[in-house]
């Protein structure tokens, strides 16, 4: 796996971006292999950031396995941690009350606007521009507050247990989310004017990293990547997860197939988790935010599979009990392994600059790769 | 007003009384090459302090305000940390050009220095090609960029040096063009004289389109030979890391940094030279009240505030746009800027001709 990196026999240029590289936005080794500026060849190495958090849930029990998960995509915490709450619920069979039903689809609507904001100025920093990070950021901010209060953390939340939420909200959550929801629908005008409509960006963007609908089936992809060929993938309106069945909302497709495909579906749906938001934030029942569950869990035999739609594409838990306290195995299908798949069929043939933009615009989270 | 001919005069009087022919021109040489020297570091430190601040300013945050009143002293803290790093050459560098290419950079900064008319009756050089100068000396920069991404022995370094190589020597003929423009209409390539030609009025106001159309390509392709963003290509650091000065550290990191800000500076005050009107005030028609008291802020305020407005505008370039590919960069000066440069000086030269500008 590991052969001599240099130059090929027939005078190819190969070179390593990363691990340590600071477009790879975390520890992701490429070996590039180049003829001038133009990409002949794109190998990722994995596994420099693998923690076997699969082999550390199957001795963790069915509520502490939980937290471990907010580890592998950190930038939708809430939605892994959903994904498994999900699971465990689904072999407990235990009624979650609508309150926290209501609650966990505005805190991952949150979450899938913090992340989409970083990755476009992580993304606008890739192809040069320093400034949209800090914008970006600004807004990023306020829902790290808004978390802050009510979870009591701002990046690895473990708000969410088997059976509702671990605490309820925050006195002041519903006026800060009103507040915040006024200020970026305001905010997200201002990114279009400074980056989207840059002629540069969109030279930049449009006619690289060609990514086919049918590649985008055969890769696996998911999430935005795959909705920016044209794919039909949204867990959320294919298999509605707790109220996304009674919230209206777009499916987002582009059928670009090229990065700006991709730069406006994400662009597009954190106008629609506004819309979710805006829906729900009036609409939150009272009520109980937890349902009564056993002091310790027991899955029943058998095997459960529950999947979510996490910022980068769909996130699936699948468990394998014996009955015990524990899971006997226990996988996640992780968006971004897939995604990351795609890369070198996108690659080949367009220069070394575009990489790093085609890099920005499948929004890999390294650790959710590797876990 | 304030001009410094009254004290070089007396000095070099008193020198001529004291000393022989050959140590006055010796002693007045060094007299200016520490000049310049002093220039150079207080150039670097303003403008890498006023990047930042710029840079503070567009994306929302304070920047460096904590050494010294308003942050001043920062890059004076900064060079200090530069100075005492380790410099490091690595194993399979070709140690004699790998030390060697900061230097280079560093003279060219420098000699560029020379014709640069500062103010009124203050220049250092007044030679009568100075513009030819300047665009020639300029070109030596590409050198010492290739050399260091050569002898690096890196491969991103080497990218990054290729591609500077290929921008440089594109952007300097578009470059060179649209400073053709003036040559032609002030019919000079003095600097004094150029200066002296827009008494009546800066060339940008009397050079009609082909003036302003000049001044634009200008602006772009200096930007480009100056390799900043966003032509940043050499550099680029989402690519290439740090490009061809991936493995400096140290102070000939620094010399390489300095050198940028120092041509950023020189092509900035070209630009006001050749379209501002250098340290000439600004006139407007028969108003003689306005010009008087125009003309009683002191040239060199005139010469620095036009220089420091292009600087500005440079940055904000910088911190507002993305970077280009190496395709597109190319495309952009062989496809647009050149062809229209080339009709540009065509018209300007009709109109010199023809004696159409005022």
């Amino acid at each position: 796996m590991f052969e001599e990196i240099g130059t090929t026999s027939n005078g190819d240029l190969q070179i390593n971006v990363g691990p340590q590289h600071p477009a790879t936005h975390g520890v992701l080794h490429l070996v590039l292999t180049l003829n001038g500026e133009t990409i002949k060849k794109v190998e990722p190495h994995l596994g420099y950031i693998h923690r076997s958090i699969e082999k550390m849930c199957e001795s963790l029990s069915y509520r502490q396995f939980i937290y471990v998960t907010s580890r592998m995509d950190y930038l939708s915490a809430h939605m892994n941690n959903h994904a498994c709450a999900l699971c465990v619920e689904k072999g407990m069979q235990i009624e979650v009350p609508e309150r926290a039903q209501v609650i966990r689809v505005i805190m991952d609507e949150l979450t899938r606007i913090a992340s989409h904001e970083l990755w476009w100025g992580a993304m606008a920093m890739d192809i040069g521009a320093f400034t949209p990070f800090f914008h970006s950021f600004r807004e990023r901010e306020k829902i790290n507050e808004i978390m802050e209060e009510t979870c009591g953390a701002r990046l690895t939340m473990n708000y969410y247990v088997p059976g509702g939420l671990m605490a309820d909200l925050h006195p002041d959550f519903q006026k800060k989310v009103k507040e915040f929801i006024i200020q970026f629908k305001q905010r997200i005008d201002e990114y279009d004017q400074l980056v989207t409509g840059n002629i540069i960006f969109q030279n930049r963007m449009k006619g690289v990293g060609i990514l086919s609908k049918e590649d985008a089936v055969s890769y696996g992809c998911t999430g935005p990547t795959a909705r920016g060929s044209g794919l039909s993938s949204d867990i959320r309106k294919l298999y509605p997860y707790a109220v996304y069945g009674k919230v209206e909302f777009e499916e987002i497709l582009e059928t670009g197939c090229d990065s700006f495909a991709r730069y406006m579906v994400r662009i597009r749906e954190m106008k629609q988790s506004i819309r979710i938001i805006e829906q729900l934030i009036d609409q939150i029942p009272e009520g109980d935010f937890q349902a009564k569950t056993k002091a310790v869990l027991k899955l029943p035999k058998g095997e459960f599979y529950t999947r979510v739609e996490t910022a980068r594409g769909e996130l699936g838990v699948y468990i394998v009990s014996e009955g015990a306290t524990t899971p006997y195995r226990i996988k996640f299908r992780s968006p971004g392994f897939s995604n990351l798949s795609a890369l070198d069929s996108m690659a080949r043939g367009s220069k070394l600059g575009d990489l790093v933009a085609m890099m920005g615009t499948l929004d890999l989270v390294i650790p959710d790769i590797d876990r | 007003m304030w001009s410094l001919t009254d004290i070089t005069g007396r000095l070099d009087q008193w020198l001529n009384q004291t000393f022989s022919s050959t140590w006055v021109l010796v002693i007045e040489m060094l007299i200016a090459g520490v000049a310049v020297i002093g220039l150079f570091a207080a150039l670097g430190l303003v403008l890498v302090l006023m990047e930042r601040r710029v840079a503070a300013w567009i994306q929302i945050r304070l920047g460096p305000n904590r050494v010294g009143p308003f942050g001043l002293l920062q890059s004076l803290a900064d060079t200090l940390k530069l100075l005492v790093k380790e410099g490091m050459t690595p194993s399979g560098a070709d140690k004699f050009l790998f030390n060697f290419a900061p230097y280079i950079a560093m003279m060219v900064a420098m000699l560029l220095m020379a014709p640069i008319a500062f103010a009124k009756n203050f220049q250092l050089w007044d030679l009568n090609i100075g513009v030819l100068y300047i665009s020639a000396i300029s070109s030596i920069m590409v050198i010492s960029i290739l050399m260091a991404g050569w002898a690096s022995n890196n491969k991103y370094s080497l990218m990054g040096a290729m591609r500077s190589g290929a921008q440089i020597v594109s952007y300097e003929l578009s470059a060179g063009l649209s400073v053709l423009t003036i040559v032609v209409f002030s019919g000079s390539l003095n600097v004094t004289d150029i200066i002296n030609s827009q008494a009546d009025g800066w060339w940008i106001f009397k050079g009609h389109l082909p003036a302003w159309i000049s001044f634009v390509i200008f602006i772009i392709a200096v930007t480009a030979e100056t390799n900043r963003a966003p032509f940043d290509l050499a550099e680029a650091e989402s690519e290439l890391t740090a490009g061809f000065h991936t493995e400096y550290s140290g102070m000939k990191f620094a010399l390489f940094f300095l050198a940028e800000y120092i041509n950023v500076f020189i092509v900035c005050a070209l630009g006001a030279i050749l379209f501002l009107g250098g340290w000439m005030p600004f006139h407007i028609g028969h108003w003689e009240a306005f010009n008087h008291v125009m003309d009683y802020v002191p040239s060199s305020i005139w010469f620095f505030g036009k220089t420091f407005f292009l600087i500005f505008l440079i940055m904000w370039f910088r911190w507002t746009f993305p970077r280009l590919r190496i395709d597109q960069l190319l495309n952009l000066e062989w496809k647009y800027l050149l062809p229209i440069s080339m009709f540009n000086i065509l018209l300007a030269t009709a109109i010199a001709i023809l004696g159409w500008h005022f």
